[in-house]
């Protein structure tokens, strides 16, 4: 037979009374739940999401100049940048070059924000968009339309928008105002 | 029509609306119990399908049947599949003998599907065929875990069985009738039985919660430590049919137990100076008293980890057997040297076995090891099953 140590305290009918009275209790305190998609979730100032490719403020140039440190960097592969010669005339970004191609893959990050450390000139960002589910793999490669500044909600969310004709509605709210390198800049759109 | 078909035509009927009845009720029974729960766990609970979560019974049930029904190749598939409806048809069967009112209180027709004499001991019996649903499901399931989880299941239920037939012995005694009305009206005249027989009562409540497979009795479930017992391997509406007849058979149990111990479908006689007619409004009583037990397997289930094996075994043969057998011997001494001083000698008996045994419950364990578990309970706390 199986044995409890002596000094160990055995359930008696006293602690069960008393553990029915918590149970009791708890029946009447308002529940913690929080009914996500029709009550928006609150995000802490250091909650990680989507990523943002960032523009320079007044000149509206992209920071990202195709080094592609970020991809190199990224533990998961996830993310693909093709660099191309900046025109001299109507330049892209500030540098020699500018990112003529950068996806990242939604289904295969991993939000570690490593990428965002890699960046020499802080042009990738994570930012607070989290709900990116959708049907189809390719929708879930984002490209740079979907990722540079101004692009609110998600790929579904803005389809959804644009199916309803409202504006894009996003489930969360971040009290505390978005993280420093999004905040403060009026970017061209 | 012939009388007998005329009989057989309304019991019939009536069988139906009870399935019917009791169906319902299992199915937000189910509801009910998850937003219990979870309230009791201050979270919300299902509220997704439906206003407040309301289809959510529809939603399962269409779930279930829609499900793949994946079984095992070396299943014996006839009883495998009858295996569950046993559980069901006699935990629906049980039911039928709760009396739900006085004779021909149901439009001139009687409150119940069948009346026995014997009905207390039919209804033990019938409950007891509810462990060749388990058991044979276990056996039929042509895998190693669901036959072990059966036969452990299956000692479980007949442990709890024996202290369940021998706590209503001495209520039988008082009574003198096995019959489910008589009983009632018994109860109606000389006071609940919870009065007299509250030692009995708590033995009663303990093994129907183990009897009906709920926590802290839920080992053959077990989903933790067995991969769910006996039904390990089935799945969709065969699954849902043997968790249909625990909660059926909960049902059934409260039944019971207002019917035996909380005066059935009469309401308190001291509410008669309120509203005059009141304690006789049979179905309200009946459903408000198995209303109040089915919180209470909720609310314990909430709150009460789940017994060991060899605690459950324990607490069973050492502990609800004898007490049942003393509870026993108590009423027939009553009966046989006291029964002229009135029946408040027996409640403070009952009462202060009851009393008695609440305070002893923690060191009772202690009492009934063996000199050698004592001696060397304090040296190792894991040691195999049958060690002394």
């Amino acid at each position: 037979m199986f044995h409890t140590h002596p000094k160990e305290k055995h359930m008696g009918v006293l602690e069960i009374a008393k553990g029915m009275g918590v149970t009791l209790g708890k029946l009447f305190q308002k529940p913690v739940t929080v009914s996500y998609p029709e009550q928006r979730a609150t995000i802490q100032p250091r909650f990680r999401g989507r990523h943002v490719l960032t523009r320079h403020p007044g000149t509206g140039l992209e920071k990202c100049i195709g080094c592609s440190l970020c991809a190199a960097v990224c533990p998961a592969y996830a993310i693909y940048v093709e660099a191309a010669e900046n025109d001299p005339q109507n330049p892209t970004s500030p540098g020699e070059r500018y990112a003529k191609v950068y996806e990242i893959n939604m289904l295969r990050c991993i939000f570690c924000g490593l990428c965002e450390e890699a960046c020499p000139t802080g042009a990738v960002v994570l930012g607070n968009e989290f709900e990116m589910a959708d049907y189809r793999y390719r929708d879930l490669v984002y490209g740079k339309e979907d990722m540079l500044v101004g692009v609110e909600g998600s790929l579904p969310q803005r389809r959804e928008a644009a199916r309803t004709g409202k504006p894009v509605r996003l489930g969360f709210q971040v009290p505390q105002g978005p993280r420093k390198e999004l905040e403060g800049v009026e970017y061209p759109r | 029509m012939p009388d007998w078909l005329v009989q057989l035509l309304i019991t019939l009927l009536k069988g139906v609306l009870v399935a019917f009845a009791l169906l319902t009720t299992f199915a937000y029974m189910t509801l009910i119990e998850r937003r219990l729960l979870a309230r009791m766990q201050i979270r919300l609970g299902p509220n997704r399908v439906g206003p407040m979560g309301l289809l959510q019974p529809l939603a399962d049930a269409i779930k279930s049947i829609f499900k793949e029904d994946v079984s095992v190749t070396l299943a014996d598939k006839l009883v495998y599949t009858l295996a569950p409806i046993v559980a069901i048809g006699m935990a629906l069967t049980a039911f039928g003998g709760i009396p739900a009112g006085p004779a021909g209180s149901l439009f001139g027709a009687d409150p119940w599907v069948y009346n026995l004499d014997a009905g207390l001991l039919a209804l033990l019996a019938i409950t007891s065929m509810g462990v060749y649903g388990i058991f044979l499901g276990g056996w039929a399931s042509g895998s190693k875990y669901p036959i072990l989880g059966g036969l452990r299941s299956s000692a479980q239920m007949i442990s709890y069985e024996l202290g369940m037939g021998l706590s209503v012995l001495g209520l039988l005694m008082l009574v003198g009738s096995t019959n489910f009305v008589r009983i009632v009206e018994w109860q109606a005249v000389s006071g609940w039985l919870i009065l007299f027989q509250s030692l009995g009562f708590a033995l009663f409540l303990i093994s129907s919660f183990a009897e009906t497979n709920r926590t802290p009795f839920d080992l053959p479930e077990a989903e933790q430590e067995i991969v769910a017992g006996y039904l390990t391997e089935y799945s969709a509406i065969k699954w849902a049919l043997f968790q249909m007849a625990e909660y059926v058979n909960m049902i059934t149990a409260s039944a019971v137990m207002s019917t035996l111990f909380f005066g059935g479908y009469r309401g308190p006689v001291f509410l008669e100076g309120l509203i005059p007619g009141i304690s006789g409004w049979p179905i309200i009583w009946l459903v408000l008293k198995i209303a109040f037990f089915l919180f209470m397997f909720i609310w314990v289930r909430a709150t009460l980890p789940r017994l060991r094996y060899d605690q459950l075994m324990r607490f069973g043969w050492k502990l609800l057997l004898p007490v049942a057998l003393a509870n026993t011997l108590l009423t027939a001494a009553y009966l046989a040297f006291a029964r002229g001083t009135g029946l408040w000698l027996l409640s403070l008996l009952s009462l202060g076995g009851l009393v008695l045994l609440l305070v002893m419950s923690d060191r009772v364990r202690v009492l009934w090891n063996t000199p050698t578990q004592r001696r060397e309970s304090g040296a190792a706390p894991v040691r195999p099953v049958g060690g002394d």
